[in-house]
């Protein structure tokens, strides 16, 4: 599969410590966060909630302030938000008066209008959106809704791609069909992606490399890398290990629940 | 083609046909519905003009629907309906597009800069309440009888709906809506053009469309206090002089333009809001 030829960098995330509220009670969100990213690697942050990991990400992608340490992206420090960086909600968050069309084209205006129209026809295909070019939001599924906001955040090519529970508002089955998608089209980009989830099965499916997270402070608990081939099988040997001892970070060693089967 | 491909055209046939054949009668539905709400003023019509015909409803009171009709043709006739109904309009016109221009520009600052709506809006609510009916004393002493008064009047009525709606639209723009445009890195005035102007569009038609509204009951107000043309006028002059029919006239004049402005701006609210309906 042909891929585009995007600079990739690293991302180094130092020391980042999050302190919400004011100052003396305030509640401490993140505390000394260290990590390294290498260029193409899917990250995924598992963590329960108030554990900070979407705080986490929101730094990365610069809509907080306020915060110590600092977050490095192709050797320059990150200060706001930028086009190097695109970020998927849990919400699409697509703009309901725009065409998917213009939505997906929506941060790359500065492009010539023959470059924008091209790039734009070529996400809304990479995402198997085509024909529903003149669509509105309200008259997508949300699955369908979501693809678009992952076209709409890859299409201004940049190094690393963010996901804050994109698949999380979604039904079971569209799901798993999701994070097939998102997969094939990881490999087709081969950007840097890091997403952050509660859904311990997602995190062994797509990481190269799971970051477990614990609440009050957050914090990083355990770094597993997961050295297995892809496609994966959901149901295989290998990854219910694994599903095993990530619970037995969640959970204490008795109520670690029983093997199943999807 | 296999059987079941030949099954599967067959069906889609029927339902091509089914398709083809059902606007009919779904059409019919809603044109009978705007047929039932006709009945009842269909029937009022026809007893007033009973009513009227047979002396029961006196002539000067309350004329026949068929006599106010010949009285709005005989205004058309003589060019005098032409001459009170092109002021109006021009008075609506012009005190709504002043009134809706100040409406826009102060309900834009309130509703994107948080110190000006902390700084405006509590005296821009409490000159709200003052009854309408309370200014004409005033606006008459400050601009005089001539049409300058007048025009300042109606654009008081339509420039409140205009400011409240569109300051609170802007100012109740999904925050969630506005980050995607921090994320895309928007300068300020894109901020405003491409993410808050179109969420809060529905918020300010509703708003040009009650501006609208009041511009057309302040005109009211305003020839009824001194003119020597217009609508208001005609329907005074009517009261002055006797004659029912050129008051009912009035009325069913004033009723008709407004509701035609009113489809104006509902046309372009719709145009403008497609997306909503697609």
């Amino acid at each position: 599969m042909s891929s585009v030829e995007i600079a990739r960098s690293s991302l180094d995330i130092q020391g980042v410590t999050k302190t919400f509220g004011s100052n003396g009670g305030g509640l401490l969100a993140l505390e000394d966060i260290n990590l390294h990213i290498t260029p193409g690697e899917f990250t995924c942050v598992v963590g329960g909630s108030g554990c900070g990991k979407t705080t986490l990400l929101r730094i990365i992608a610069g809509l907080e302030r306020g915060y110590s340490g600092s977050v490095i992206l192709d050797g320059k420090r990150v200060i706001g938000p930028g086009l190097d960086r695109g970020l998927v909600f849990q919400e699409h968050r697509l703009l309901p008066w725009l065409t998917v069309e213009e939505n997906v084209g929506f941060g790359i205006t500065d492009l010539p209008s023959a470059e924008r129209r091209a790039r734009v026809a070529q996400y809304i295909d990479l995402v198997g959106l085509r024909g529903f070019e003149h669509s509105y939001p309200h008259q997508l599924s949300g699955g369908m809704a979501q693809r678009v906001a992952i076209a709409r955040a890859l299409v201004s090519h940049p190094q690393l791609l963010l996901l804050d529970e994109p698949f999380g508002a979604l039904d079971a089955l569209t799901r798993i069909r999701m994070q097939q998608e998102l997969l094939r089209i990881w490999q087709a980009q081969q950007t840097t992606m890091i997403l952050v989830t509660h859904d311990i099965d997602e995190a062994i499916y797509l990481a190269d490399r799971i970051v477990i997270m614990s609440p009050r402070p957050g914090t990083i608990k355990r770094v597993i890398c997961v050295e297995m081939p892809r496609p994966r099988d959901r149901t295989g040997f290998q990854l219910t290990e694994l599903r095993k001892s990530i619970y037995r970070e969640f959970f204490t060693n008795e109520d670690v629940p029983e093997d199943y089967e999807i | 083609m296999s059987a079941t491909q030949q099954n599967a055209t067959v069906v889609q046939l029927s339902a091509l046909r089914e398709k083809t054949a059902r606007p009919k009668g779904a059409a019919k539905r809603p044109v009978s519905n705007r047929f039932i709400g006709l009945i009842v003023p269909t029937a009022g019509i026809v007893l007033w003009e009973v009513l009227a015909r047979t002396g029961v409803l006196a002539a000067n009171t309350l004329p026949a629907p068929t006599v106010v009709g010949q009285t709005i043709l005989e205004l058309g006739r003589s060019g005098e309906l032409w001459r009170h109904t092109s002021i109006t309009l021009w008075r609506i016109v012009t005190g709504f597009l002043l009134g809706a221009a100040a409406g826009t520009l102060l309900g834009g600052l309130t509703g994107y800069v948080a110190l000006a709506r902390k700084l405006l809006d509590p005296l821009l609510q409490s000159l709200r309440n003052i009854p309408s009916m309370a200014w004409v004393p005033l606006f008459l002493l400050w601009l005089g009888i001539q049409e300058s008064s007048k025009i300042g009047l109606i654009s008081l009525g339509a420039f409140f709906p205009v400011y409240l709606n569109l300051s609170s639209g802007m100012s109740h723009v999904d925050p969630k809506l506005i980050e995607v445009g921090r994320v895309y890195r928007l300068s300020g005035l894109q901020m405003i053009w491409r993410v808050i102007l179109p969420a809060a569009l529905p918020e300010y038609i509703v708003g040009l469309r009650s501006g609208l509204g009041l511009a057309w009951m302040f005109v009211v107000a305003a020839e009824i206090m001194g003119a020597s043309r217009g609508l208001g006028f005609l329907m005074i002059d009517g009261q002055m002089t006797g004659r029912a029919s050129i008051i009912l006239a009035s009325v069913i004049l004033f009723a008709c333009l407004g509701k035609a402005t009113d489809l104006l701006l509902e046309t372009l609210g719709r145009r403008l809001l497609r997306y909503k309906t697609q």
